[in-house]
C-alpha cells in the first residue's frame, strides 16, 4: 500500500506509455515467435511446424538475396551518409563560408519529402528516356544509362537518393554537437601552429565520438528497415534483385499471406538488429554518458 | 622601443598573410557549398518546374530546365483525379491527433524518468530504449493481428494509437527536465501543491520549447508516414496521402503529368510547416538523438 502511495505519480505518468508498449511492442514480438514456429497463413488456425520455418528459411535462395542486398545497402550507405553529412555540417559551422542561413534551409528540405516522394523525385531525375541526368550525359555525347533495368545501376540510384533524403537530419545532429566543442581548445592549436587538418583530426573528430556513434545506430537501423523509398523508386526492381528485407517480409506476410514463414524472417532480422545495436552499444557505451 | 616596432611591424606582416590566406579560403569554401547547395536543391527543383510544364513539353527533347509555356493546368487534373480533400483530411487528423497525444504521453514519461527513482521506471527505461533498436516495422504481421483483434484495422485510430510512443520524444523531454533543478519541485511540494499539479501548472509551461520541437517531428513522422497506413488502411477512402500517392507510382503505365503535380500538392503542408517553424528545428539542440 505505502509502495503503491509512493509510486501513483510515476505510475500515472507513465501509465499510457507502459500499456502501449506492452500492446504494440511486447505482445507482437511474443506473437511473432509463436507465428514462426507455426504454419499461419492470416486466417483459419496455426498448427505448430517446430523450427521448420527457420530450417527452410536457411536453405531460401531469396531470403538469402533480400538479405544480402540489405547489408550490402546499409554498409554502403551508412558511411556515405556519415561523410556527406559531416561534411556538409563542418562547412556550416566554419567561419569561412557565407550565405550559411540559406544553405541550411536548402539541405534540410529534403526531410520534409517522404520516402515515397523521394522515389518520384529520382525516377524523375533519372528516367531513362527523358529524365535530365540522361538528357546531360547524352549531350556530353555519352551513352544514356539504363538506371532501372541494370540492377547495379538501380542500386546506385537508390544509394544517390537516400543521401540526399539522410543528409538533413544527421547534419543536424553534428552541427549541433560542433556547436558545443568549445573554441579556447581551437585557439590553443592555433598557437601551437596546428594546421586545419591537426585540428579536424586531433580535437573535432575526438570531440564528435558520441555523436558519431549515435548517427551511425541510427543510420544503421534505419537501413536495415528501408522500405517506402525502394518501393516507389524500384519497386525492388529490376525484377527482385533490389528487395530489402522488410519488403521480403511484407511480401511474404500479406501479399502471399505466409505470415508463419514471415515472421520467422522478421525474427532473424530482430535478433540481427538487437546483436548490431548491442554491439555499437557497447563500442558508443565508453563514450556516452 | 625599437624592438617592439619591429614586432608590431612583423605581427601586422604575418596578420595581413593571414588575412589573405582568410580570404582565398572563404571564396574556395563558399564555392564549394554554394556547388554542393545547387546538387542538393536541384531534384526538387527540377521535379517542381516540371509540374509546370504541359504534358507534350515533359517529353520533349531538348529539355529546358524552366517551363516554355508554364500551366496550372497539371495541378488542376492531379486536384481532380485525385480525392485530395479526402486525403488531405484523412492525413491531418492523423498526424494532429498523433502529435497532440504523442507530446502529452512523451512529457509525462519523460518527466518521470527525470525526477523519479524506482527500481522498475528504470527497468522500463530499458524497454523504451529497446523499441529504438527493434523497430516494429520488423514484426508487421503480429502487430497487424494485435490491430484487427482490438477492432482497428481499417480504422484512421489503427495508425494514430500505435504511434503514440515514441522513445525519441520521451527521451527529448527526459533530458529536457534533467536539466530542470529539483528544488522547483520540491518547493512546489512545500507549498502543498501535488505532484500531479506541479507537472502541468509548473513543468509543462517551462518545456514549450521541446514541446514545439516534437509537435514538429512527429507532424512529419505522420504526414509522411506509409508502412503503417498501407497495412491499416484497406477502405481507399480512408487512405492517407502517402498510400494514394503510392497507387499512382504503382500504376503499369505512370502518368507523370498527374504524379508530379500531385506530388507537389501533398509536399506544400509540410513545407509550409518548415517554413514557418525552421528556428524550433534548426536553432536548438533539442533535436539531438531523435529519429523515428
Amino acid at each position: 500500500m505505502k509502495a503503491l502511495k509512493r509510486n501513483k505519480w510515476p505510475l500515472l505518468f507513465t501509465g499510457i506509455n507502459i500499456i502501449l508498449f506492452i500492446t504494440f511492442f511486447l505482445v507482437p514480438a511474443i506473437l511473432g515467435f509463436y507465428y514462426s514456429l507455426t504454419d499461419y497463413k492470416g486466417y483459419s488456425t496455426a498448427n505448430f511446424v517446430g523450427f521448420s520455418n527457420y530450417v527452410q528459411l536457411f536453405q531460401d535462395g531469396s531470403f538469402y538475396k533480400s538479405l544480402f542486398r540489405t547489408f550490402r545497402y546499409t554498409i554502403t550507405l551508412v558511411p556515405l551518409v556519415y561523410i556527406v553529412s559531416l561534411g556538409v555540417a563542418l562547412m556550416l559551422n566554419s567561419d569561412h563560408t557565407k550565405g550559411k542561413f540559406l544553405a541550411k534551409i536548402i539541405f534540410f528540405l529534403p526531410w520534409t519529402i517522404s520516402g515515397i516522394i523521394t522515389g518520384v523525385i529520382f525516377r524523375w531525375l533519372f528516367g531513362e528516356s527523358f529524365g535530365f541526368i540522361n538528357y546531360v550525359i547524352t549531350l556530353m555525347h555519352g551513352k544514356a544509362v539504363p538506371w532501372f533495368t541494370n540492377s547495379n545501376t538501380a542500386f546506385m540510384v537508390i544509394i544517390f537518393a537516400a543521401i540526399w533524403a539522410g543528409t538533413a537530419f544527421n547534419m543536424l545532429q553534428f552541427l549541433s554537437a560542433l556547436k558545443n566543442i568549445p573554441r579556447s581548445l581551437y585557439e590553443a592549436a592555433d598557437i601551437d601552429g596546428a594546421t586545419a587538418w591537426h585540428k579536424f583530426w586531433y580535437i573535432t573528430l575526438p570531440s564528435l565520438k558520441p555523436t558519431s556513434f549515435m548517427v551511425i545506430l541510427l543510420a544503421t537501423i534505419g537501413a536495415m528497415k528501408e522500405f517506402a523509398l525502394v518501393q516507389s523508386l524500384t519497386n525492388g526492381g529490376p525484377g527482385t534483385d533490389n528487395m530489402f528485407i522488410v519488403q521480403y517480409i511484407y511480401t511474404t506476410g500479406f501479399d502471399k499471406m505466409n505470415v508463419g514463414y514471415a515472421s520467422a524472417a522478421s525474427m532473424v532480422l530482430f535478433a540481427i538488429l538487437l546483436i548490431l545495436g548491442l554491439v555499437q552499444m557497447k563500442i558508443g557505451g565508453r563514450t556516452n554518458e | 622601443m625599437n624592438d617592439s616596432a619591429a614586432l608590431s611591424n612583423k605581427k601586422k606582416k604575418k596578420y595581413s598573410v593571414s588575412r589573405l590566406h582568410d580570404r582565398t579560403s572563404t571564396t574556395l569554401l563558399t564555392v564549394a557549398l554554394v556547388i554542393i547547395c545547387i546538387i542538393y536543391l536541384f531534384p526538387l527543383l527540377w521535379f517542381v518546374l516540371s509540374s509546370f510544364k504541359p504534358g507534350s513539353e515533359l517529353f520533349a527533347y531538348p529539355l529546358t530546365i524552366f517551363p516554355k509555356n508554364p500551366t496550372f493546368n497539371n495541378f488542376k487534373e492531379a486536384w481532380t483525379s485525385l480525392d485530395f480533400i479526402r486525403y488531405f483530411g484523412n492525413t491531418l487528423i492523423a498526424a494532429v491527433g498523433t502529435t497532440v497525444l504523442t507530446v502529452l504521453a512523451s512529457a509525462t514519461c519523460g518527466y518521470a524518468f527525470a525526477k523519479y527513482n524506482a527500481k522498475w521506471l528504470r527497468f522500463f527505461f530499458v524497454c523504451i530504449i529497446a523499441t529504438t533498436m527493434l523497430p516494429t516495422e520488423v514484426i508487421m504481421n503480429p502487430t497487424f493481428t494485435v490491430i484487427r483483434s482490438l477492432g482497428l484495422y481499417d480504422n484512421l485510430a489503427g495508425i494514430i494509437i500505435p504511434s503514440i510512443n515514441t522513445a525519441t520524444g520521451i527521451f527529448m523531454f527526459r533530458t529536457f527536465f534533467v536539466s530542470v533543478p529539483d528544488d522547483l519541485m520540491e518547493s512546489a511540494r512545500v507549498d502543498g501543491a501535488s505532484d500531479g499539479t506541479i507537472f502541468f501548472k509548473i513543468m509543462l509551461p517551462i518545456a514549450r520549447p521541446i514541446i514545439m520541437t516534437l509537435s514538429i517531428f512527429s507532424f512529419q513522422w505522420r504526414w509522411n508516414d506509409y508502412i503503417w497506413p498501407l497495412i491499416v488502411l484497406n477502405d481507399p477512402k480512408k487512405y492517407t496521402l502517402q498510400v494514394a500517392l503510392r497507387s499512382l507510382v504503382g500504376a503499369e503505365n505512370i502518368n507523370w503529368t498527374i504524379l508530379i503535380a500531385a506530388s507537389v500538392i501533398s509536399i506544400i503542408p509540410i513545407l509550409l510547416v518548415f517554413i514557418v517553424f525552421q528556428r524550433y528545428i534548426l536553432d536548438s539542440g533539442a533535436t539531438t538523438g531523435l529519429k523515428d
